[in-house]
Parts: structure tokens; C-alpha cells; sequence
């Protein structure tokens, strides 16, 4: 119930004067709130969830079991070697820290400018933020090779009087992801009271009573209880804001900031911004494809929303390219030689494929979306986004890995090869996102119910 | 009809919530202290050697001076645990043919059986390592001792020990601080041996400045200056 009743505004709209209502059907308040609570209350889950279910939680298994072979081992499991040290755990470090920036923007930059499309997917997007940082702090966790000291990466006081480097970006990047898996997981929670509170009102068993009732905080839906859960939202929605362009800034500080060729670029943050917004929104579209099939939501989450999604997409993966065109030029307008092979290397060198499977994916694939047709079929932009999803997973292999394997020295130079453990650990972490997925799309309110009954005309309203 | 908004027995439940942060906050209070305490660094270890060589008597009262025994600490980056024939320079025994030597003191001491035999056997006498860093942190004595750091900073009063024991934690913390700031350490290179050494005239520190600059002493706090 977040959204602002200032005068209703919706971009979204095609024909000036007339507004286009977001949530379809004969839609009611009620059948709104029947249909969010479906896949939470039905005794009858459909076979398609448990075979899902099957499948992923499989998959993080076999997360788990990596992890331990990796600890029990050490790190020499990965194909990571000098010059490439970094390799792909922190490749899939950045992956998945920017997949969870769409959600941020989502709910906390659409939520300050008003876009009322938002309330049909905050909360699904917002869950896969948290679930993507979740899948992203495993990988420095267990990059750093000695689990058990972990705890060193935060400045604690300690016998060896020894702190971390303070003006490390690697130190940063600590404190941005961990104050940014804070405030989204507030934020989530906080906007999911009234939900959970209309989870525990319908509860039939008892149990399911206490354990919402618990979770709601004994929300009442008192004038009061609106008045301050409305203020407090905004106020978390505009903290929230600034962590969207900080925290993937941050994250490319730990490349900018060192002086690598390849790395050491002043277009890094807007470029890694516009870039996780873009993986962002093709995994929001990737999950919410199928969910909303599997939870019956098509009512809510329109093709509408779905459009809007590819718009965004379709800007953000132009600044994407702009940027990779931008490093060429940089590149080449420097005039700094080792600049140049840098750049040539990236595109002509060993890793020339992972080069051209970035661009192809992440430039070419969105233009698909100036057509209307590639933007309102579903099944279509999920192949769109998944090949999207692969581009960006390859910028960041590109960035990575052939700036490391050509470093300074040539005399040092290797040629990174994964090993079976990389793949599967790679895996593994869909694995984990996507089971824990599935159990919030179980468990959880999937759509801000009581956001979108705000949208919706009033009961008054529709019977004139 | 009344709804059900919140399970009202929960409330009760707060303060053991409450309890357990607690508890939660005295063990990590509790953990820092054992970290941070030095028995966990071994300070005060004192284990039996197998010969009661006591430091007080040769050092402190005969003023035999480290260098006799732990002849290496100069050149090398270990100082080495004299070979038991060093001790034969003055507790020599009978030769095969019943002669003493014209200096030996104490030639029958039982105490000193072990010595005589380790001689004779040319077996090493199984001392027992006192101050013992962790085999990844990298320590030269030579580096130090040449710097004017002394004996006494780090294994301190030895001259007044009947047997040696730990003095300092030897943490990280322990050798970095001294790194980070050397001069209340520093004196000049020919009293580092000099335990009971007192600076004259002004404070050690200002006195250990002044070699830093004239020596030019600026120790590393690198991480491969001692994990090589």
C-alpha cells in the first residue's frame, strides 16, 4: 500500500487522457488477494513446482558438495592460476551481485518516481535481489581459500593488530554488498507485513496462524499502523536508492582502481551500473515468466509489465554497448600502446570467442526488442533474456579473465581453462537461486498484494 | 469476534531472546579475552630442560656474555643452541687417559652427567625449543641484533632466569608493533647483549630515533617481509 495517491500518472499509457488499468481481467480485491495466495495455500501444488523443485535443489546439492570438496581440498579445485588469480569465483561474483540490482531499482527508484507498474513485480523482484547477493557472497567467501578466517575481511580487532587495507576497493566492496543485502532484506520484509498479516488472517491451521502471525508483527491494518508503515517505506525506498548505483560502482572499483590494462578505466561505474540493471531485468523477466504461469498471476503481472521490462532492456543493453564501443575508442584515442593491445587482445586474442559471444548476446539479441511482437511475447523474451543473461555472465569472463592472462609481464602471461569444479559450481549457484526462489513463490507473498489493491480502481469506482 | 493478530505468549519469550544475546555477547566478550590473554600465547612457558643450565648463575652473576654459546645470532638468522662440547670449554671431564685439563670447573657434577656423555656419545643433548615461532612467520636474529635491537626485547631478562621461560607473546601484534614503531628498542649495537642496559641521559626512545635516522633503520610491515 506504498504507492503514493498523488495525481495518477502512468507511463505506461498509449493514449494521452486515458488510463490503461495495470492489473487485468475482472479483477477484484478479492480474487487479487485469492489468486497471490494460491501456491501458498493450496493443498494441491501442481507437479510443475515439485519437479522444478526437484531440479534445482538437485542442483544446489551439488553446490554443496563442491563447496566441500573445495575446503576440503583447497582452492587448487579451480582453475585458477597466476597471472589469473581472480578466475571464476569472483566472475560469478560480479554475475550475480549485479543480477540483484534490478530489483533495487524496482522497488525503491520506480517506487520514488511513481511508476505504479511496479507493485505487480516488486516483490518477486525484490526477493531475487536478496537471493542474488545471497549467491554472490558465497564466491569472495570462498575465494579467499581459508573459510575458516573469514571474518577477517571485516575490520575487527584483533591480536595481530593488523586491519584490512582501508583503501583497498576490496574493502569496500565489503561494506557495499553486506549494507546492501541489509537494506534489501528490510526493505523486503517491512513491505511484506501487510502481505504476511493477509497470509495469516487466511490461515486454516493453526500453525500457519502463529508463524505468520509472528512473522506480521501483529499487524492490524489500523489507520495508525498504514499512516507509519507508509512513511517508513518511503523513507527505506529512498535510502535504498542510492545503494542501486552504489554498490555495482564499488564492485568495479575492485577492477578500475587496480592498474591493469583492461581494468583500469574511468567508464567502469556507469558501464557496470547500466550492466547490472540490464542482467537485473532479464533475470527478473527470466523468473517471473514462468511464475507467473506456475502461480496463476498473468492477471497481474501483464504482458504490460513484461513490455516495460524489455524497454528497459533495450536501453540499458545500448549503454552497455556504447561503453564497449567507448573502451575501443578510449583505447585508441589514449594512444597508449599497451591501452590498445588490451582492447585488440580482448577482441582478436585468445578469449576472441568470449568476446564475441558478449557482444552477440548482450548487443545484438536486445535489439530484438524495438519490435512489439519480441516484447509482448513471453516464451520469446525469456530466450532473449537468457541468451542476455549469458552476455553479461560473459562480460564479466571477459573483463576478468583476458586482462589477468595478459598482464604487465609477457613472461607470465597463461591461458585460464576452468576446471569440472567451476562448471559445477557455476551451476550449483542457480541451484541455490533458483530453489530458493521456488520456496518463497511457496511460502511467500509473491505480489505486494496490498500495493497492488491500491492501483486498482476502488470497489466504488468499478460498480458505477 | 476477536481476531487473531498475534500469538500473545510469544511476548513472554522476549526476554530470553534477550537472555541469549547476552549470553551471546559474554561468550564473544569471553572469546576476545582468551584471544587477547597471554597464556594463550604460551607467556610463562618454562619447560624442564634436561640439563638445569641456569642463566642467572652464567649470565648474571659470572656476566658470560650471549654470544659465547649462541654464537650465530650475529651472522645467521638463527642463534644457534651451543653444541654441548661449548659447555667442555670450562666443564671439561677426565680424557681417556685421566688428565683434566688445567681449567675445569664442577668436572664431576653429577648435574652434569647428560653433558659428559653427549660428548662422548656425540649425540645432541635434547634441549627443549622455549621461544618457538610458527614455522610461516619468517624471524632472522641477526637482522635485529645488528640493528641494535637486544636480546632483552624480545627473550627479556634472561640474566636473572634459573630457567628460561617465555617473556613475550611473540604474536603478530607483538612483532608489529615494535616494526611500527622501533625506537623505544633501539640502542646502540654494543650493549644489545647488555641486558641490564639503562639509556643515559634522555629516554630510549628519543635515543632510538636518533640511530634510526643516523643508521637509517626503517623496518618493513609488509606481509612477505615475515611470511615469505
Amino acid at each position: 500500500m506504498a504507492a503514493i495517491t498523488t495525481t495518477p500518472f502512468d507511463i505506461t499509457t498509449e493514449t494521452p487522457g486515458s488510463r490503461v488499468t495495470l492489473v487485468t481481467g475482472d479483477s477484484s480485491y478479492q480474487s487479487v488477494t485469492d489468486q497471490v495466495c494460491l501456491l501458498a495455500e493450496t493443498p494441491k501444488v501442481p507437479t510443475a513446482y515439485w519437479i522444478a523443485l526437484a531440479c534445482s535443489s538437485a542442483l544446489l546439492l551439488n553446490l554443496v558438495a563442491c563447496i566441500g570438496y573445495l575446503l576440503t581440498t583447497g582452492v587448487g579445485v579451480w582453475g585458477n592460476m597466476v597471472p589469473v588469480a581472480w578466475g571464476w569465483p569472483i566472475v560469478n561474483f560480479v554475475f550475480w551481485v549485479g543480477i540483484g540490482h534490478a530489483g533495487t531499482l524496482i522497488s525503491a527508484i520506480l517506487f520514488l518516481f511513481r511508476q505504479n507498474w511496479r507493485t505487480g513485480i516488486n516483490r518477486a523482484a525484490e526477493a531475487m535481489t536478496i537471493f542474488a547477493v545471497m549467491c554472490a557472497g558465497i564466491f569472495p567467501g570462498i575465494h579467499i581459500g581459508r573459510v575458516w578466517v573469514v571474518f577477517w575481511l571485516f575490520p575487527l580487532p584483533n591480536t595481530m593488530l593488523l586491519w584490512p587495507q582501508f583503501r583497498s576497493p576490496l574493502l569496500w566492496d565489503v561494506f557495499a554488498v553486506s549494507t546492501y543485502a541489509t537494506v534489501s532484506l528490510l526493505f523486503w520484509y517491512m513491505g511484506m507485513i501487510p502481505d504476511l498479516a493477509t497470509f495469516r488472517d487466511r490461515a486454516k491451521s493453526r500453525v500457519r496462524q502463529i508463524v505468520y502471525g509472528v512473522l506480521s508483527l501483529g499487524w492490524t491494518g489500523s489507520a495508525r499502523g498504514w499512516a507509519r508503515y507508509e512513511k517508513a517505506y518511503l523513507l527505506l525506498a529512498a535510502l535504498a536508492t542510492p545503494l542501486v548505483l552504489s554498490v555495482h560502482t564499488i564492485v568495479s572499483f575492485d577492477f578500475a582502481v587496480s592498474q591493469l590494462p583492461g581494468w583500469h578505466t574511468t567508464i567502469f561505474p556507469p558501464y557496470f551500473v547500466a550492466g547490472a540493471i540490464f542482467s537485473g531485468f532479464a533475470m527478473v523477466v527470466t523468473l517471473l515468466v514462468p511464475a507467473r504461469r506456475l502461480c496463476s498471476l498473468e492477471n497481474i503481472i501483464t504482458v504490460r509489465h513484461l513490455e516495460n521490462m524489455c524497454k528497459i532492456m533495450l536501453a540499458t543493453g545500448m549503454m552497455v554497448g556504447y561503453a564497449y564501443a567507448m573502451e575501443f575508442f578510449m583505447a585508441w584515442y589514449s594512444g597508449n600502446p599497451y591501452e590498445q593491445f588490451a582492447f585488440i587482445n580482448r577482441a582478436f586474442g585468445p578469449y576472441w570467442w568470449a568476446y564475441w559471444t558478449m557482444v552477440t548476446c548482450n548487443v545484438i539479441s536486445p535489439q530484438f526488442f524495438w519490435f512489439k511482437w519480441c516484447r509482448t511475447t513471453p516464451w520469446f523474451m525469456v530466450i532473449i533474456c537468457i541468451f542476455i543473461n549469458i552476455g553479461m555472465w560473459f562480460e564479466r569472463f571477459v573483463i576478468t579473465i583476458s586482462s589477468l592472462s595478459r598482464d604487465f609481464l609477457p613472461s607470465s602471461w597463461g591461458y585460464f581453462k576452468p576446471t569440472i569444479i567451476d562448471w559445477l559450481m557455476l551451476i550449483g549457484s542457480f541451484g541455490l537461486f533458483f530453489t530458493l526462489f521456488l520456496l518463497f513463490c511457496r511460502f511467500l507473498p509473491v505480489v505486494a498484494m496490498a500495493e497492488v489493491r491500491s492501483i486498482m480502481p476502488t470497489e466504488e469506482e468499478t460498480a458505477e | 469476534m476477536k481476531r487473531f493478530h498475534f500469538p500473545a505468549w510469544i511476548d513472554p519469550l522476549l526476554p530470553v531472546v534477550a537472555g541469549f544475546l547476552g549470553i551471546g555477547l559474554v561468550y564473544y566478550g569471553g572469546l576476545f579475552a582468551y584471544a587477547v590473554h597471554p597464556l594463550t600465547s604460551d607467556v610463562g612457558y618454562r619447560p624442564e630442560q634436561p640439563v638445569p643450565y641456569s642463566h642467572a648463575l652464567h649470565v648474571g652473576k659470572l656476566k658470560m656474555d650471549c654470544r659465547y654459546c649462541h654464537n650465530t645470532v650475529e651472522v645467521a638468522g638463527h642463534a644457534a643452541i651451543p653444541p654441548a662440547s661449548v659447555c667442555m670449554n670450562c666443564h671439561s671431564a677426565q680424557d681417556a687417559a685421566g688428565q683434566t685439563p688445567t681449567v675445569s670447573i664442577r668436572l664431576d657434577s653429577p648435574k652434569l652427567a647428560p653433558i659428559r656423555e653427549a660428548v662422548a656419545t656425540g649425540e645432541m643433548l635434547p634441549w627443549r625449543r622455549v621461544n618457538d615461532l610458527p614455522d610461516y612467520a619468517y624471524f632472522n636474529h641477526s637482522v635485529h641484533v645488528n640493528r641494535g635491537v637486544s636480546c632483552v626485547a624480545c627473550h627479556g631478562r634472561v640474566d636473572r632466569m634459573e630457567v628460561v621461560e617465555q617473556k613475550a607473546t611473540l604474536s603478530m601484534g607483538f612483532c608489529l608493533t615494535c616494526h611500527r614503531n622501533p625506537a623505544p628498542n633501539l640502542r646502540p649495537a654494543e650493549f644489545v647483549t647488555n641486558l641490564a642496559w639503562e639509556p643515559e641521559g634522555g629516554d630510549a626512545a628519543s635515543i632510538g630515533a636518533a640511530l634510526m635516522l643516523e643508521r637509517g633503520i626503517h623496518p618493513n610491515d609488509n606481509c612477505s617481509t615475515c611470511h615469505r
